[in-house]
């Protein structure tokens, strides 16, 4: 990608569920001309997805008049992703979700939204809105992240 | 927005000769999916279904909600006493599913013979 070094994306998606749709097709566009491989791909499209369904729900409470925003910005080795809502924003992370915990009743069965997010991508960062507005979560995805 | 989920049961044997039911998705699995999903699950005879195996060859997308759908649908299953295995996910979605421990009360195959086969 010749223009990578300031490339910047946006897209204002709806908050209604599905619209998320939307933004994983944008990003995965974007990392395909970034040279993202294919696995790493599906992994943005994920955690894309997962951040935009908590930004439709929880942020902006399916408030239609409401608007998500997507800014996806490709830099020379990693793309990061913004979305934005009208939400107060996040005051701590969830536990990890337990899977033994989930089968026996003793933890909802949602809430994995967060934790994929963060397994998925090389940075996650969750940011409150100054005035409880405009708060949003920043994913960053490398590329040719070095084998662990 | 969402592609609506279709399902399908069919019943197959094992090469062992295990009465396995197929329950077969086509389309997304997120919150619409409920009763595509839990629905068709529910909808098996509790008594005689023993081992469930879940076709997701046909899947393209599985958010939160969607895979929030399976756990509820393993909790269902193991208090039934039934086994539950699935196949046909993407090597993404097969990451994912055992990111978040699934495979621990489902196992996964990569096709239906393979899965029938161990069963």
């Amino acid at each position: 990608m010749s223009h990578a070094k300031s490339t910047t994306v946006e897209v204002r998606l709806p908050s209604r569920l599905g619209y998320e749709k939307v933004a994983m097709s944008t990003a995965a566009a974007v990392a395909k001309l970034m040279g993202f491989r294919e696995d790493r791909v599906e992994d943005l499209k994920t955690a894309v997805a997962e951040a935009c369904i908590n930004a439709i729900e929880h942020g902006n409470r399916l408030n239609e008049c409401l608007s998500v925003g997507v800014v996806l910005s490709a830099g020379e080795d990693a793309l990061e992703v913004k979305v934005i809502d009208d939400g107060k924003g996040m005051k701590c992370l969830p536990p990890k979700p337990d899977i033994d915990k989930k089968i026996h009743g003793e933890e909802d069965p949602r809430g994995m939204g967060m934790f994929l997010i963060q397994a998925l991508v090389d940075e996650a960062e969750w940011v409150a809105g100054v005035n409880g507005k405009s708060s949003y979560v920043r994913l960053m995805i490398r590329l040719d992240k070095v084998a662990e | 927005m969402q592609s609506e989920t279709k399902s399908r049961v069919d019943q197959l044997t094992s090469p062992a000769g295990h009465p396995v039911t197929v329950l077969r998705f086509e389309g997304d699995i997120a919150s619409t999916s409920k009763d595509a999903v839990l629905g068709t699950y529910q909808a098996l005879p509790k008594d005689s279904v023993r081992l469930v195996l879940l076709d997701f060859s046909k899947v393209d997308y599985i958010n939160s909600s969607g895979i929030a759908l399976v756990i509820q649908m393993l909790i269902e299953a193991s208090n039934s006493n039934q086994k539950v295995y699935a196949f046909g996910l993407s090597p993404h979605f097969t990451k994912v599913f055992t990111m978040v421990g699934i495979t621990k009360y489902a196992g996964l195959f990569p096709s239906q013979a393979e899965a029938l086969t161990a069963l």
